[in-house]
């Protein structure tokens, strides 16, 4: 019985891992209310997956310094580190 | 919709068969980890569709009493006459093609103990993990002569539905010169804006057609949301139509009579030709059930999982949770359950969850193209969820026309989005 519970752990921990390796790190699941997930919405503002990192990191970068144009996203990129916004944007550029 | 409910009963036989073994965690059986999601909102099946996502070995059931869902957010734009109800509704199709057992029936009951959800049949639903998203009902009683008969003649249209086409239908029938009240109340209560919005809205249909009406807002506060932007644009557009009474200036509703349509305060008695009375809130009803809800109504949860601090492997999210610094939105209903899905998704195969950070951006309409929003950063702090100090706040209060418009159409586009996210 304990060898079967620790079989049974073990794949679990294994799952786990895959699991974790596909979270979206702190901050990111937020977007998808305005930046739409699916490719069937139409809506002017863009569609993070798949965009190149250096592109959404620099956008967030502009945003945050007041230097590009904005209606919320000035206020929003406010309330992220340097280290978060780079962990974003690697996540959605890995994103399809 | 036939196959969902038999899939559904096979599983809870399945599930009721092993109920001996409830005591070990499905992950360490090598079963599937059971999610019971009840409330199909924005919060509930956001979370639901969230979990699958998460983890596909999860499995989820969504507890949802009603075939079609009915938004809240633009249901002003459906009183001001603007915009069909139908553009509101949503079903569940697309939530049970992900593989989430949509159970079309209430949850009465939930045994925290013997972890359990009961259903209005008696059905007992096991769980690994409960996630209640119940939103809000009506604190009936709370003001005095306002209860569920008052409704229908003093409609509160704050869950939109049958509500929200009766106080279109009234303001319809309303004669030019009539005067229409509304009342809002204290804090907390869902969508902080969504009174000032709908003054708003009401106001222009007023203006655009019965030109010689009034519209008084009796608040039961001296401070609203988006309050600077939403008098500057009354000033602008509504002058002498609009008025808006504070609490300090008289405007607590004491009393209401519903057969004569009078709200009464402290300084006063108003005869309404056509009244909305916001009425004071509280969590859906499966929360008190469940005994997650405090005295005051909500229910307190970790900032980290939304896991109740009252009843272990119970999580609350959405409108009826007390989420720190975030509003009672759509948007904070989506980031929570998103959220919360992470962090039972490693919970159920026994994970850490990792320290999240939230977001909340609530637009609104102050005229059909004139638009004004909210955004704000969240994250744990001393146990609650705070704003990210330096981040949020409010649109300019010096944007010129072109960026109202611009606001008004990005939350037509938020809508399509997140409605998109949560049902298509």
């Amino acid at each position: 019985m304990r060898r079967v519970l620790a079989a049974a752990i073990g794949c679990a921990s294994i799952a786990a891992t895959v699991v974790a390796s596909a979270e979206p790190p702190a901050g990111a699941a937020a977007c998808s209310g305005c930046h739409p997930a699916s490719t069937r919405v139409t809506s002017p503002v863009p569609r993070l997956a798949g965009l190149d990192q250096a592109r959404i990191v620099r956008a967030m970068e502009e945003f945050r310094s007041g230097k590009r144009a904005a209606t919320v996203m000035d206020r929003i990129a406010k309330g992220f580190t340097d280290d978060e916004i780079q962990a974003i944007a690697a996540w959605y550029a890995s994103q399809r | 919709m036939k196959a969902g409910r038999r899939e559904f009963l096979k599983s809870a036989a399945a599930v009721t068969a092993s109920a001996a073994l409830l005591s070990v965690p499905s992950f360490a059986r090598g079963a599937a980890p059971r999610v019971v999601v009840v409330g199909g909102g924005f919060a509930g099946a956001s979370c639901a569709r969230a979990l699958r996502k998460a983890d596909p070995s999860i499995a989820v059931t969504l507890v949802e009493a009603n075939a079609t869902f009915t938004a809240c957010p633009f249901s002003n734009a459906v009183i001001a006459g603007l915009r069909e109800l139908s553009a509101q509704q949503f079903t569940y199709e697309r939530v049970a093609a992900d593989g989430i057992v949509v159970a079309r029936t209430a949850a009465t009951a939930v045994d925290a103990q013997a972890r359990s959800v009961t259903l209005a049949d008696g059905t007992r639903l096991p769980y690994d993990r409960l996630i209640l998203a119940p939103g809000i009902d009506i604190r009936w009683g709370a003001l005095p002569g306002y209860d569920e008969a008052a409704a229908g003649h003093m409609p509160h249209a704050w869950r939109a539905g049958e509500q929200t086409l009766l106080l279109r239908r009234q303001l319809d029938a309303m004669e030019d010169g009539g005067l229409v009240v509304i009342s809002a109340p204290a804090n907390p209560f869902r969508c902080p804006p969504g009174p000032y919005e709908r003054a708003s809205l009401i106001a222009h249909y007023l203006k655009t057609k019965k030109p010689r009406s009034k519209l008084i807002v009796l608040d039961a506060k001296d401070t609203f949301s988006k309050q600077r932007l939403f008098q500057s644009a009354w000033n602008e557009l509504y002058p002498g139509l609009l008025e808006w009474v504070p609490l300090s200036k008289g405007g607590n509703v004491t009393s209401v009579d519903a057969a004569t349509r009078t709200l009464v305060t402290d300084f006063g008695r108003h005869k309404a030709t056509v009244a909305n009375v916001i009425p004071p809130q509280k969590a859906g009803r499966i929360a008190d059930a469940a005994g997650v809800a405090d005295r005051s109504g909500w229910c307190p949860i970790d900032p980290v999982t939304f896991e109740s601090k009252l009843q272990p492997r119970i999580h609350v999210i959405g409108d009826a949770a007390i989420a720190g610094a975030m509003p009672k939105s759509a948007f904070s209903a989506n980031a929570q359950a998103k959220t919360c899905a992470e962090a039972v998704a490693r919970l159920v195969t026994g994970g850490a969850p990792s320290v999240p950070k939230l977001i909340n951006t609530c637009y609104s309409l102050v005229a059909p193209d004139y638009g004004i929003s909210i955004a704000g950063v969240y994250q744990p702090s001393s146990g609650q969820l705070a704003e990210v100090p330096g981040s949020g706040g409010v649109s300019p209060a010096d944007a010129p026309r072109a960026m109202r418009a611009l606001e008004a159409a990005l939350g037509e586009s938020w809508f399509r989005t997140i409605t998109a996210e949560t049902f298509g």
